[in-house]
């Protein structure tokens, strides 16, 4: 990790009227490496997110793109840029079939109508290379599971070669065996040296793929902790507050009053 | 990459268990309709049923009614109220509805007659103007639905009665004028017919339609079977065409026994064809059907959501133009009945019994073609009886309610076997 990040976020602030939803946040992701970003709800994550995908300009503060400032107004900014949000309410199309939804927004002409064909191709090879098990990629999204939307839904951010993915808690919804088949899919897309920040509530999730964690809380950055050598309670504490929260004040409260 | 050529071959190495793949050939063909029946996805197949019952009743009713001279005049006169359900395919499919289609037509067959007979202006020239203000009618109508935000049902129920009222006002005092039957009202009316009547006319276009249909299937065949992914077997494609052929073909038959092809019709099946395409081949008509399937999706995916609405609206007011003109022609003047509510609740009875989904995004333009039939096959049968206008409506109106029914058990079905 000594080379320019790819994505970088200095001191980005961002207000909403009255409320200041992030204060100068910091964030980094470098190629081959998935961030995860977690916090509890209104900590400002989705905002986080939001303003990397152009959906709310920032404020304040610097947004770098593989080393030099770069500006993101509007969503197509930061797709030309090369990052892909996968939004947690997925947005497929339930009467089109996988091909359609994969190239939606960006299909495949010959002679000025839809190559049907090369689509098909590509999105085999593409689900092929993620490994990525649907049942046939001419049947209607409405007729796929959930986990098997979930992975659609990834691979359709993939289809436009990204250089950072955002998944916006793409377990949350998930089985046991589902879970895992998109954990493994953020593990291929690390494997593919793309840049990954990965929101989640689920610490198991966080610690099984992610190698940096990086915690808001309130808006602001509250650490950000290797993985492998950062005990789950620290990250805990980080998420929550440490000193002073419902758990602590309660912990004291019951230990005084066992007194 | 080595992914399988052949069929069975699944597209994914590991494939779940609890895939239903399609059997190979003609069994496999069989398997797969049946439990497409059983989800829902009924297709075109109870209209079909419902014509060949219409006819059968109606035929035993009357035994005008199977005679080549009575199909001449469905064939002929379901082409106006058709013209206008292709329009309203593209708007039912963003899971909209155009109620003004009805005015429109009968407001254009008023304009062309006041440019062409009043003004003495080029027939062509009106002609085109005539499809211009349709255009621009239907672009303004979805203007104001997709950009101010008023609902589609309610912006177009005021052009039902705004559009009326001006054509009322363009025909004046006596309510009637008269076109010259000259250019193409001439070739969009009833005695007007392709190559002029010739046998060869009829069996040329159904031949035509069979060898298009055959050749661009068994092309697109080879090229997905080079290109390595699923293709349909050659089996399947025999019995496509096959079917395409025996229908057109006795079609060809039937109308040759009378006078040949109208020409109406012909201008209503290349209006079909450019439609199917538009929808089915362009990225333009695969973003008409994400609109119809999620909006925010569509707006996600990069599509200009409100420029799709507005052109939908667009293209449904031209065709309502084109349609009024035809209908114009049928009787060759413009006259207050032009914009007959009964129209409108045709068109859309058309465009629905066909098989389009009232709920957007499921649909294809053919079924502008089947509804029309059954419609205009209803309407004329009745005529032969000799029923009032009273006991036509009720009838045309329960056909339109057990069409709505149909789409709406159909989409219920097709959810819990998950297909919606």
């Amino acid at each position: 990790m000594t080379s320019a990040p790819v994505l970088a976020l200095r001191g980005v602030s961002k207000r909403f009227g009255a409320v200041q939803a992030l204060t100068d946040v910091d964030l980094e992701v470098h190629s081959g490496e998935v961030v995860a970003l977690v916090g509890d709800n209104g900590a400002g994550k989705s905002t986080l997110v939001k303003t990397i995908a152009g959906v709310h300009p920032i404020d304040e503060g610097v947004i770098e793109w593989e080393g030099k400032p770069v500006n993101i107004h509007r969503p197509q900014d930061a797709q030309h840029l090369g990052v892909a949000t996968v939004y947690q309410d997925l947005a497929l199309c339930d009467n089109l079939d996988v091909v359609s939804n994969l190239f939606l927004g960006r299909e495949l002409l010959r002679r000025g109508v839809l190559d049907e064909v090369a689509m098909e191709q590509k999105a085999l090879e593409l689900l092929q290379t993620l490994s990525i098990r649907i049942p046939s990629v001419r049947i209607p999204v409405a007729s796929l599971s959930g986990g098997q939307r979930q992975v659609v839904a990834i691979a359709r951010a993939l289809v436009g070669d990204p250089k950072v993915v955002i998944l916006d808690e793409p377990t949350a919804a998930l089985g046991v065996e589902q879970t895992a088949q998109v954990l493994d899919l953020v593990e291929r897309l690390r494997e593919r040296d793309l840049g990954v920040i990965l929101i989640s509530h689920n610490m198991a999730d966080v610690r099984a793929v992610a190698s940096t964690v990086s915690v808001l809380r309130l808006g602001k950055n509250n650490g950000s902790f290797p993985v492998q050598e950062t005990s789950q309670e620290t990250i805990i504490a980080a998420i929550t507050g440490a000193t002073d929260n419902a758990v602590t004040r309660r912990q004291a409260r019951t230990t005084e009053a066992s007194k | 990459m080595s992914n399988g050529t052949d069929l069975n071959t699944p597209a994914v190495p590991v494939t779940d268990p609890r895939l239903l793949v399609r059997e190979e050939g003609f069994k496999g063909y069989l398997t797969e309709f049946k439990r497409k029946m059983r989800g829902g996805e009924l297709g075109s197949l109870p209209v079909v049923v419902g014509l060949i019952i219409i006819w059968v009743v109606f035929g035993v009713q009357n035994k005008t009614f199977l005679t080549a001279a009575n199909f001449e005049t469905i064939a002929y006169y379901m082409v106006g109220i058709g013209t206008l359900g292709i329009g309203l395919v593209f708007v039912l499919l963003l899971g909209e509805i155009d109620l003004s289609v009805g005015s429109v037509s009968g407001l254009s067959a008023a304009i062309f007659a006041v440019l062409s007979v009043t003004h003495g202006m080029n027939i062509w020239l009106a002609g085109l103007l005539t499809l211009l203000t349709g255009v621009g009618i239907g672009a303004l109508q979805g203007w104001i639905f997709a950009k101010i935000g008023v609902p589609a049902f309610v912006v177009t129920l005021a052009g039902f009665l705004g559009w009326q009222g001006l054509m009322l006002w363009l025909l004046g005092n006596t309510g009637t004028i008269n076109l010259a039957d000259t250019g193409f009202i001439h070739i969009l009316g009833g005695s007007s017919f392709f190559l002029g009547g010739d046998v060869a006319g009829g069996y040329l276009l159904a031949a035509l339609a069979v060898a298009a249909m055959l050749g661009g299937s068994l092309l697109e065949q080879n090229r997905r079977r080079k290109a390595g992914v699923p293709y349909r077997p050659t089996s399947e494609i025999a019995l496509r065409s096959g079917l395409l052929a025996v229908a057109a073909f006795l079609a060809a038959y039937v109308l040759n026994q009378h006078a040949g092809v109208p020409n109406a019709l012909v201008l209503f099946l290349v209006c079909l064809v450019i439609a199917d395409f538009v929808l089915r081949r362009t990225s333009y008509g695969r973003k008409v059907f994400a609109v119809g399937g999620s909006i925010e999706a569509a707006r996600r995916a990069g599509i200009n959501v409100a420029m799709i609405r507005i052109s939908v609206f667009a293209i449904c007011g031209g065709f309502a133009a084109l349609g009024g003109l035809v209908i114009a022609a049928q009787i060759t003047s413009a006259n207050q009945a032009g914009s007959d509510p009964i129209n409108l609740m045709l068109a859309i009875a058309a465009a629905v019994i066909g098989g389009t989904s009232l709920f957007g995004g499921r649909g294809t333009v053919w079924s502008a073609l089947l509804g029309v039939l059954v419609i205009q096959s209803i309407k004329t049968g009745l005529d032969l009886l000799g029923l009032a206008n009273s006991v036509e409506y009720m009838i045309t109106g329960g056909v339109l309610l057990a069409a709505v029914i149909i789409d709406s058990v159909a989409r219920r079905t097709q959810k819990s076997a998950g297909r919606a």
